[in-house]
């Protein structure tokens, strides 16, 4: 055993190497061909190696994007991605914790209901509710109005001041829109409340003596307790809301994301692809992710593993 | 569940959890129970008016040979994805184990694929294999092989396994390294006192000692391939080629018959169908978790 | 400072089907140290807790310097606790962590730093004012949980068994610490413990409790020479009390052992002739019958030794009542030399047996 070991090591090291190879070839490719010119890469077979055109199909595809997507700037859609990741990631965690802290932390009637309603949420992700989910978002306050009509309310405040109630707020391709339907998270509410259950009783009660109300307590020890855990779901969820593709597809028009953008630049039909922007706009739009994942590695795996218990 | 110490406050925890349950009622709870709604109805091709059918679109669905080849592709496009990620992801997991030095590296690198979005991933793999400009598909010309998924089913199917499977081997990855990383040193040179050969190691200690994790990363890529591969499909397929789609699984039937085709009935009997099978995979992975609890 | 009342305090916990205190009354001078003993689940913690205002009372009322604080939240019962685990803020430093409570009540800076650094000095943690919990000691931990009760200035201080996370010799000085620091500042103090030499040597008064109810309360020595029954006779002292079975002679003033040996008691009054009744001996309370001199109270037992345990000043022997099962432990000077298989004639003063009621456990000596 001992005198293979440094053959296993080397055989090891072989094949992982080859797997890094094989794993990072796709995305070779495309950084390849998004520093050639379109008629290079046009021509089968494209070059192996980085051409000439690097800079010039960046700055093209970050200032005017390509013609089959509208020439929108690839720079405006990371923009909105990014803006997108950031709202969904803070505003996930800020209710998550809140909920969470109102479930461990009081007792009130319903309590349970509550804590049943968010989970029953990992069960309806939004592929199993695509069109009535597209319905709310077109108007948001529709369910209200259908409680209105079903009590009859608006009947009679039709009848009674000739006034017909018709409530409306179209979300569409708006960044409420883009955001707020994917911020309820069962995942994250059940990691802090994962969190606040090993705070010990004792620092609770120690507050408490202290004076400390339930929010200045949330505030002063619960937070600052729970900053490894916030970071490690920061970067998983910055990374869910970077991703996301269905829903800003269904809802978004002129509110281009980058998945989306690169979407339409292929979407052609008979005509040429501009890969080389193409190209470059995959390769931009998987940087911040990767950044975030490769330089917060060890909240990254901290996160991942939490948020799966 | 609860702590000894509470506060008391009327008002507070409602407005505590009010964010979270607005949201949740307004785009989860409401549009599923629409969804089970709409699956009862019917609507004329106007949407003028709408009728209660009772059970007819799900008999209509039962009976759509369609929707049968969609439950078929879905089966085979999941069982493959998983199945090749997982055995790659094992595969690299044991080597990296058994490297002492340069495992963190390497787990850096091929970590990074988990932080690409499926769509990016469908577009990477598109690329390659692209029937025109393609270098894949280039060297398979070469070779003599008339590549095109644009025409070809299989090819289609063979192309979205692998995006598929690509993505999610990062993944598969992390979770068998710590879980090989976890298993005593001490078992396996036991192992190896008595005599056991590396092969005959991994199958007899070292696998069954990593079920938890296998168990857990099955039920993790399952529905990560029902359900989220939509994006992967959107981009290199739209669910083509052919009629019935060859790529057309479930999760993008539903989007293409409800959103696409506006049959809000049929895409919403759908729906629900969809909704059992996430609802069971919830409680398999939920009752998983209570295992490994007492584990 | 403040006195405390406790007032016929209930305590039911929703979905248990007993009370956790059964009705407990004790009035708390203004600066005694009250100690509340017993065992595990006996309800001490809960009672303090009562009191700290972080537990509901069920019934009955508790009063600070006269005025019943039932309803008032923990902040505003003018008090402090220190807790078993310490609960330090472990993201604080020392000095965030004692002055936390000051800052919410919005005191000047320069009162709070007056404050802190005053008990910092009190406390020789005047070098560790800007270091986190988890970089101290466990002693330093528990003086700073002190600092934080100290600062404060309450009119009460409460402590949950803050000295049982520390080792044997740590608890030894800390409990010293605590009883000057007590003393220095004269507050009122209630503290929890299940340590009876803690207990004994902090207490002013001791509470012994058991199920919910309060024993006896009294100060220690009353405790330990009048125990109110025979739980209490077993809980206080080291080793424990004898007990063993007897019957009152017809005429009342002596009980008859097992085996026939009669000992004559000083506890006559109300006692019936041929009453079952348990007796009571403290290990430390017999003495070897010096030699062939019959004792001039006649009070002499016959044992068979079967195990000693010297322990240099003194030792313990273990033995059996001649001719019977019943047990007897006896601490002895470490000069007498015994080994196990002799007999040995013990003996005890009259004044020094303890007689209680077999039924109930309760004293004899109240009845009368």
């Amino acid at each position: 055993m001992v005198e293979n070991r440094r053959w296993q090591a080397l055989i090891g090291h072989a094949v992982l190497i080859l797997g890094v190879v094989v794993v990072f070839f796709p995305i070779y490719v495309a950084f390849v061909a998004s520093s050639h010119d379109l008629r290079t890469i046009a021509q089968a077979p494209m070059p192996m190696l980085p051409g000439a055109h690097l800079w010039d199909n960046y700055v093209r595809a970050i200032t005017s994007g390509s013609e089959s997507a509208g020439n929108a700037p690839v720079g405006t859609m990371l923009w909105n991605s990014f803006v997108m990741a950031m709202v969904i990631a803070v505003a996930k965690i800020a209710i998550s914790l809140l909920s969470a802290f109102a479930i461990v932390y009081f007792r009130f009637p319903f309590r349970m209901g509550f804590f049943w309603m968010i989970f029953i949420t990992l069960m309806l992700p939004v592929e199993v509710r695509i069109v009535p989910t597209y319905e709310v978002a077109a108007n948001a306050l529709a369910p209200i109005q259908h409680l209105l009509d079903a009590v009859g309310i608006t009947d009679a405040v039709a009848w009674l001041f000739s006034i017909e109630i018709a409530l409306k707020w179209n979300m569409l391709d708006t960044f409420a829109g883009l955001t707020i339907p994917l911020i309820a998270s069962a995942t994250a509410t059940f990691l802090f409340r994962q969190v606040f259950m090993t705070v010990p009783d004792e620092l609770a009660e120690a507050a408490r003596m202290d004076g400390a109300g339930p929010l200045r307590f949330f505030k002063d020890i619960l937070l600052p307790l729970s900053r490894t855990n916030i970071a490690a779901l920061f970067v998983i969820l910055f990374i869910y809301g970077w991703n996301q593709y269905l829903w800003p597809l269904l809802i978004t028009d002129n509110l281009l994301t980058v998945q989306i953008g690169l979407n339409r630049m292929l979407a052609v039909g008979d005509g040429q692809v501009d890969w080389p922007i193409a190209m470059a706009t995959t390769i931009l739009a998987m940087i911040p992710p990767v950044l975030v994942v490769v330089f917060m590695q060890r909240w990254f795996v901290k996160g991942l593993i939490e948020s799966e218990k | 569940m609860q702590k000894r110490v509470t506060f008391n406050s009327r008002t507070l925890p409602y407005l505590l959890v009010a964010p979270q349950i607005l949201i949740t009622l307004l785009f989860f709870i409401w549009p599923a129970i629409q969804a089970v709604g709409q699956s009862f109805q019917r609507e004329d091709p106007f949407g003028l008016r709408t009728a209660f059918v009772w059970f007819d679109n799900y008999i209509r669905l039962f009976g759509d040979p369609f929707y049968y080849h969609s439950i078929q592709i879905t089966l085979v496009f999941s069982l493959l994805v998983t199945l090749l990620s997982m055995g790659v992801a094992l595969f690299l997991a044991t080597m990296a184990d058994r490297v002492i030095r340069g495992a963190t590296g390497y787990k850096t690198l091929l970590i990074a694929p988990y932080a690409i979005a499926p769509v990016i991933a469908g577009v990477l793999w598109l690329f390659m294999f692209q029937p025109t400009i393609g270098i894949v598909a280039y060297m398979l010309d070469q070779l003599g092989y008339d590549w095109n998924y644009h025409v070809h089913g299989n090819e289609a199917m063979m192309l979205v396994i692998l995006a598929a499977a690509w993505k999610q081997i990062s993944y598969n990855f992390l979770f068998f390294l710590a879980g090989l990383q976890a298993i005593p040193k001490s078992l396996i040179e036991a192992a190896a006192i008595d005599g056991a050969s590396p092969t005959r190691r991994f199958w007899t200690i070292i696998f069954p000692l990593l079920s938890p994790t296998t168990f857990f990363l099955l039920v993790v890529n399952i529905v990560y391939a029902f359900f989220d591969t939509f994006g992967i499909i959107d981009a290199v397929t739209s669910g083509g080629p052919g009629s019935p789609g060859a790529t057309n699984i479930l999760v993008y039937k539903v989007y293409s018959d409800g959103f696409v085709g506006l049959d809000l009935g049929g895409s919403s009997a759908q729906s629900v169908v969809l909704m059992i099978i996430v609802i069971a995979l919830t409680v398999v992975q939920f009752r998983y978790i209570e295992r490994r609890v007492h584990y | 400072m403040a006195t405390v009342d406790i007032r016929g305090v209930r305590k039911t916990y929703a979905g248990l089907a007993f009370e956790t205190i059964k009705g407990i009354d004790c009035a708390i001078a203004d600066g005694e140290f009250l100690v509340m003993l017993g065992p595990s689940g006996c309800g001490k913690s809960t009672l303090l807790r009562m009191v700290a205002g972080l537990e509901r009372i069920t019934s009955g009322d508790i009063a600070i310097d006269g005025r019943v604080v039932n309803e008032l939240e923990p902040k505003d019962r003018n008090i402090a606790m220190v807790f078993q685990n310490y609960a330090l803020y472990p993201h604080m430093n020392v000095y965030g962590n004692m002055s936390y409570g000051l800052r919410i009540q919005k005191l000047p800076k320069a009162e709070i730093d007056r404050r802190v650094r005053e008990a910092a000095a009190i406390l020789e943690l005047s070098d560790f004012l800007f270091r986190k919990p988890r970089a101290l000691s466990g002693g330093q931990r528990q003086r700073v949980a002190m600092g934080r009760a100290i600062v404060r200035e309450p009119s009460v201080f409460l402590f949950d068994e803050p000295l049982s996370n520390l080792d044997a010799k740590l608890r030894t000085q800390m409990r010293v610490e605590i009883k000057r620091l007590q003393q220095r500042l004269g507050t009122t103090s209630l503290y929890v413990t299940h340590d009876q030499v803690e207990a004994m040597t902090l207490a002013d008064r001791l509470m012994v409790m058991k199920d919910g109810i309060a024993e006896q309360i009294g100060t220690p020595l009353e405790v330990y020479r009048n125990p109110a029954s025979v739980f209490v006779a077993g809980f206080i002292g080291s080793p424990a009390m004898n007990f063993l079975p007897g019957r009152v002679t017809a005429d009342g003033g002596a009980v008859e052992l097992t085996g026939g040996v009669r000992l004559a008691t000083q506890l006559t009054g109300g006692l019936a002739g041929g009453e079952d009744v348990t007796v009571g001996v403290r290990p430390e309370h017999l003495a070897p019958a010096a030699n062939g001199a019959a004792a001039p109270s006649g009070n002499e037992v016959q044992v068979a030794v079967d195990l000693i345990e010297a322990l240099g000043a003194d030792t313990v022997v273990h033995s059996r009542l001649d001719g019977t099962e019943d047990r007897l432990l006896a601490r002895l000077p470490g000069s007498v030399t015994v080994t196990p298989g002799m007999t040995l004639t013990l003996t005890v003063e009259p004044g020094a047996l303890q007689l209680f009621d077999k039924a109930t456990g309760r004293s004899l000596s109240a009845r009368s």
